[in-house]
This record gives structure tokens, C-alpha cells and sequence, in this order.
């Protein structure tokens, strides 16, 4: 089966007119600018070079299954299956359009998603419902979950890890957003979750800590898929929250952002390796 | 035949039914040994159980998933609604001792809302047998729709003969000018001892089995509420959102209205005991329904009432 096989360069490119997208879908009522931004590269890595998933067989039995359990990224998603034309890149001017369906959370009248999400703690148990079936039929399909790392807050994460190790689900790999951000808050200073990868080992997964902004180091990783037979698979990606730019760059603030039409063009600049933004918009309270 | 007995059958001949469940195998013991991996235990993790089978019915399965009505509609409540309900996907609940089948388990286990909640889901169709007869007459049509669906289990033997099953039908067992009594579930049973004191009385009376709660027969409701000087809702649910507010809504959708008299848990948990004991004390046998309906007192004798085996 077909997949994409962008080298780092070129997923370095289409990750940056992700980061694009993203900051132009963060004004005319916002997004979660922050939060989309830390997960950008995780998606295009997987999309771009890892999972077997093209516009071509969207609903192929034997396709990969991504779930965006997160959610509240899902900008980052939308600019990834836009790059990948997987949807058209006009429609993300629709954005929060009543026309359309491009809302501040997954749902499949996007082509290319598969399962809704924005209630925390719901997709792992989902997840694990794809992969017991593909054990079931003897299929060779991936299936990851990306979870943010707030979201492990959830105890319905963790049980759905214990079912996952119950049934050796090895064709299925958490991926965590560490981005150290819950909503608000720094998560180490609310809801701890260190020593994470020992959290998630004793859970009976195999796990592994990288960068997740390194293309070449989530390679590594993810190359090396199933890391354990018999284990579920566990990434965990330290990331940083508005990843590309310094002016919302980890500012507990800057969650969702809604800009100024002329905010975003510099912000754009900025992404560019231009000078910081002054930013002057407030930041809207979703949560 | 039993519900594992159909289940079973049902399940070999269909491939892609999934049989799940949250530890409770009182009603699937020998599944495990006969489907295999198509057998599928979480543990007891409702929650996890019902978003792994939305998992199962996106790769086109349909799963039966089974666990106490409390948990399934409660612990889980959220991913039936955002899991199943939103995306629309058939999968089966069957919900284990509701109402006052949890009889000595205690508030804890008593599903007595469940109704009320499961139907205020969009897609989600509900359903409660009278007893075996019933379930057995009502779960193939259930599993082979495309609609998710909630069952009350009932697994009890009444010797009652039901008519065949039709989705969105009630049963309707007599018709009468005076009194229509409109039930579901396990008081099915008083029911009909309720019709026989009543019709001694001399009253005509009339007794509907609603079985098919969402969608509901709207006309039974409206012919009975043209026939009766008086209808009674019975049921083992909170008085808020079962069958007296479904009767309620119908009434009002079609410009009508009737006396009606709802017999129901209000604003409280029931006692919990053996079941016969909990019939009893809150009011629900056959003998102390008709008297609520006639306002006196009468000499007939309450015949005993089964005990259910504990089955956790």
C-alpha cells in the first residue's frame, strides 16, 4: 500500500506552511493557536513518512488509523491534510464557517478523520477497539493515538492502557504531546505527571522519550515500531507549546488566541525569522 | 430458549457480531470457549468497554456489550452519548438487573433512570421486555437494526406468550373502556395480576406491554387515551423521564390529554431486599396496584412472587 516518504527537509517545509495555516486560522474568533503548534510536527512526521494513509485509500481496510484524542489541536491536523491533499487548502479559510465543519474539534465530516474527539480520555478506548479488531483479523494496520498530555489527567487514559496490555495490543502506539502545558497551567505544577515514561512502563508498555520537533529523532523512534512484541507501543514527544513562535512561545496565556487580522500577518513574518510580535489581542478564556 | 442460547446462535451465525463485556458473565458464561477472540472482556471498565466497541463498530463489527444497567448507563454514560450516540454506531447494550431486579444490591445498583437518560440520546433506540419470552421475541430484531440500542435484560419466567416483535410497536394485551394500565419490564407480571383483580371488580380494563420505549407507539398511547377513562403508567423507573413523561409527551405532541395515574419511584431510591420483599414494601405487587387504582381495600389473595437467582 501507498504512503508518503518525505525526507526531513521536505517534512520541514510542509510543517511550516502547517504553522502557516495554523496562525491563519487563529483569528476571526481563534483556535487553540498553542496547543496546534506543539503537535505539528508529530502529525506531519506520521503522516508524511510513517503511517500509510493518502487521499487515495482513505478507506482502505489495510490503512493505518490515526485518532486525534487531543482534539483541540486539531488545526494542526487540518493543515497536515491539507498539504498532504488529502482536503482541499481552501477550505480552511472556512474556518468556524457555519457552512462548513471546521470547528475547534476533530469530526469526520472532514475527510480524513476518523473518529470525533474534543471530550479528553475518549479516543484511547477507542483506539484500542480498532486495534483488538485488527488482532482479530490478523491485519498488519498501525494505530495511533495522539494524547496531550493535560489529557492524562483522564483516568479513562489509564484504564484503557491496562485493556490495551491485557490484549498485547503491540500494533498500538500512544503518542503523548508533552508540550508541559494543561490549560492554564504548567501540568508539573497542577497535576504532575514525572516520571512519566515510568508511569506509562509500569503500565506494562514499551516506551520511548524523544524530541518530538526532531524529525530525525522521531525516525528513530517510530522506525523502530513494534518496539516490544506483545507491548503497546508508547511515544513520548517533549514538545513546546506555540512551537515556532517566540512571542506565544510557553506563555501560560496564550492557550487560545484569537488575533488581529494585522497580528496575524506579523505573526506570519514572525514565523518567517522575523522580529517578536507585540501582541495586543486578549486571550479568550474557552475552558 | 435463553438469551446465551440466542446470543450464541445469533453470534455463529454472524461473524461480526462481537461479544463484549465489563466482567459481568452471568448471562455469557460459556461465550468465551465458543466465540473465541470474538469474545472480549475489559475488565471492569465500562467506560473503556463502550469506546472499544465504538472502536469494533468503526471496522464495521457490531458489538453486544454487556454490564449492571447502573454502570452501563451511568459510568458510561458519556461515551454512549459521545461515542455511540454521536457517531451513530449499533452498538448493543444490554444492561443486566435493572429497576428492581438489583433487588438487594442496594441504591448503588439500581438503574431506575436509565430510561430517561439512554432515550435522551440521539440515535439511541431503548428497549424493555416484559420477561424471557419477551427478550427472546424482541433481541433479534434489536441486533439486526443498524440503530445503537439499550435493552433492559429481563431473563424471568412468566409462562406469558408474547406476539412476535416489531420495532416502535407495543403489545397490546387487552383493551378496555375504564382503566388501561401502560407498563414494561419485570412489572409486566403484576400487571396482569393488577388486570385480573381489577376485571373482578367489575372494571374494564386494559393492559398494554410498551416493550419499544424509543421509539415508542404513539398510536397505543393515543388509543388507549381515547378508549380509558384512565390511564396508569407502572414501571421500576424515577417518576422524571420514563414512561409517565413519554406518555406526557405524546399526549401533548398530538393536542390531547387524559387522567392518567403514574405508579413509580418518586424523588426516591427503593429499599433494597429480595425482590419479593421490595415489591412489597414499595407498593408494587399486583394486588396493591389494583387497589391504588380502584382507592379501596379487596380481599384477593397476592400470588407469591419469584425470586430472582443472584446473578452479578
Amino acid at each position: 500500500m501507498h504512503q508518503n516518504n518525505y525526507n526531513d527537509k521536505e517534512l520541514e517545509a510542509i510543517a511550516l506552511k502547517v504553522r502557516a495555516h495554523i496562525i491563519r486560522m487563529s483569528t476571526g474568533g481563534g483556535c487553540f493557536t498553542g496547543a496546534s503548534l506543539s503537535a505539528v510536527d508529530l502529525i506531519v512526521y506520521l503522516y508524511g513518512r510513517f503511517l500509510n494513509i493518502t487521499q487515495a485509500n482513505l478507506n482502505d481496510p489495510e490503512r493505518d488509523y490515526l485518532f486525534l484524542s487531543k482534539g483541540h489541536d486539531v488545526p494542526a491536523l487540518y493543515g497536515t491534510l491539507a498539504e498532504l491533499g488529502i482536503i482541499h487548502k481552501e477550505r480552511l479559510d472556512n474556518h468556524l464557517s457555519i457552512d462548513d465543519s471546521i470547528y475547534w474539534h476533530p469530526n469526520t465530516r472532514i475527510q480524513g478523520v476518523e473518529f470525533h474527539s474534543g471530550s479528553l480520555g475518549h479516543l484511547p478506548s477507542v483506539a484500542v477497539g480498532v486495534a483488538m479488531d485488527i488482532k482479530i483479523c490478523g491485519g498488519s494496520n498501525k494505530v495511533v493515538c495522539i494524547l496531550g498530555d493535560g489529557e492524562l489527567n483522564e483516568g479513562t487514559c489509564w484504564e484503557a492502557m491496562l485493556v490495551a496490555n491485557a490484549y498485547k495490543l503491540d500494533n498500538l502506539i500512544f503518542v503523548v504531546d508533552r508540550n508541559h502545558f494543561q490549560a492554564n497551567v504548567r501540568t508539573e505544577d497542577l497535576i504532575p505527571l514525572e516520571p512519566l515514561a515510568d508511569k506509562f512502563e509500569a503500565f506494562g508498555a514499551s516506551v520511548k522519550r524523544i524530541n518530538g520537533h526532531d524529525f530525525n529523532a522521531l525516525h528513530q523512534a517510530f522506525s523502530s515500531y513494534p518496539f516490544q512484541e506483545g507491548k503497546v507501543n508508547v511515544v513520548i514527544a517533549d514538545t513546546i507549546r506555540g512551537k515556532g513562535l517566540p512571542s506565544i512561545q510557553e506563555r501560560a496565556d496564550r492557550w487560545f488566541c484569537n488575533f488581529s487580522a494585522q497580528e496575524v500577518g506579523q505573526l506570519l513574518l514572525e514565523l518567517h525569522g522575523h522580529d517578536t510580535t507585540s501582541l495586543t489581542s486578549e486571550t479568550l478564556i474557552v475552558r | 430458549m435463553t438469551y446465551e442460547e440466542l446470543l450464541t446462535q445469533t453470534a455463529l451465525a454472524d461473524e461480526q457480531i462481537i461479544v463484549m463485556t465489563a466482567e459481568n458473565r452471568a448471562l455469557v458464561r460459556n461465550l468465551p470457549g465458543i466465540l473465541g477472540k470474538r469474545f472480549i472482556d475489559t475488565g471492569i471498565t465500562e467506560q473503556t468497554m463502550i469506546g472499544a466497541a465504538a472502536g469494533l463498530a468503526l471496522r464495521d463489527r457490531v458489538p453486544v456489550v454487556h454490564a449492571l444497567a447502573a454502570f452501563l448507563t451511568m459510568r458510561a454514560f458519556e461515551f454512549v452519548r459521545t461515542d455511540v450516540g454521536i457517531a451513530n454506531l449499533p452498538v448493543k447494550l444490554s444492561g443486566f438487573i435493572p429497576g428492581f431486579l438489583s433487588d438487594a444490591n442496594g441504591p448503588t445498583h439500581q438503574a431506575i433512570e436509565d430510561i430517561s437518560i439512554m432515550r435522551g440520546i440521539p440515535n439511541l433506540t431503548v428497549f424493555a421486555p416484559a420477561d424471557e419470552d419477551d427478550l427472546i421475541k424482541m433481541l433479534p430484531e434489536i441486533w439486526a437494526s443498524d440503530d445503537p440500542a439499550y435493552t433492559r435484560i429481563n431473563t424471568r419466567q412468566t409462562g406469558y406468550e408474547h406476539t412476535p416483535f416489531e420495532i416502535g410497536k407495543a403489545e397490546v394485551v387487552a383493551e378496555g373502556s375504564d382503566v388501561t394500565i401502560l407498563t414494561y419490564g419485570l412489572l409486566f407480571e403484576q400487571a396482569l395480576i393488577a388486570l385480573e383483580f381489577l376485571r373482578k371488580e367489575g372494571l374494564s380494563v386494559g393492559l398494554i406491554n410498551m416493550r419499544s420505549l424509543k421509539p415508542v407507539d404513539e398510536e397505543a398511547i393515543l388509543n388507549a387515551a381515547s378508549q380509558s377513562k384512565l390511564l396508569v403508567t407502572l414501571e421500576d423507573h424515577f417518576l422524571t423521564g420514563g414512561l409517565y413523561t413519554i406518555v406526557a409527551e405524546v399526549l401533548l405532541k398530538y393536542y390531547s390529554t387524559a387522567r392518567v395515574l403514574p405508579i413509580a419511584l418518586s424523588e426516591k431510591w427503593f429499599k433494597p431486599a429480595l425482590l419479593p420483599d421490595v415489591l412489597q414494601h414499595e407498593g408494587f405487587t399486583g394486588k396493591q396496584i389494583a387497589e391504588k387504582i380502584l382507592g379501596y381495600k379487596t380481599r384477593y389473595q397476592q400470588p407469591p412472587v419469584l425470586t430472582p437467582q443472584f446473578s452479578e
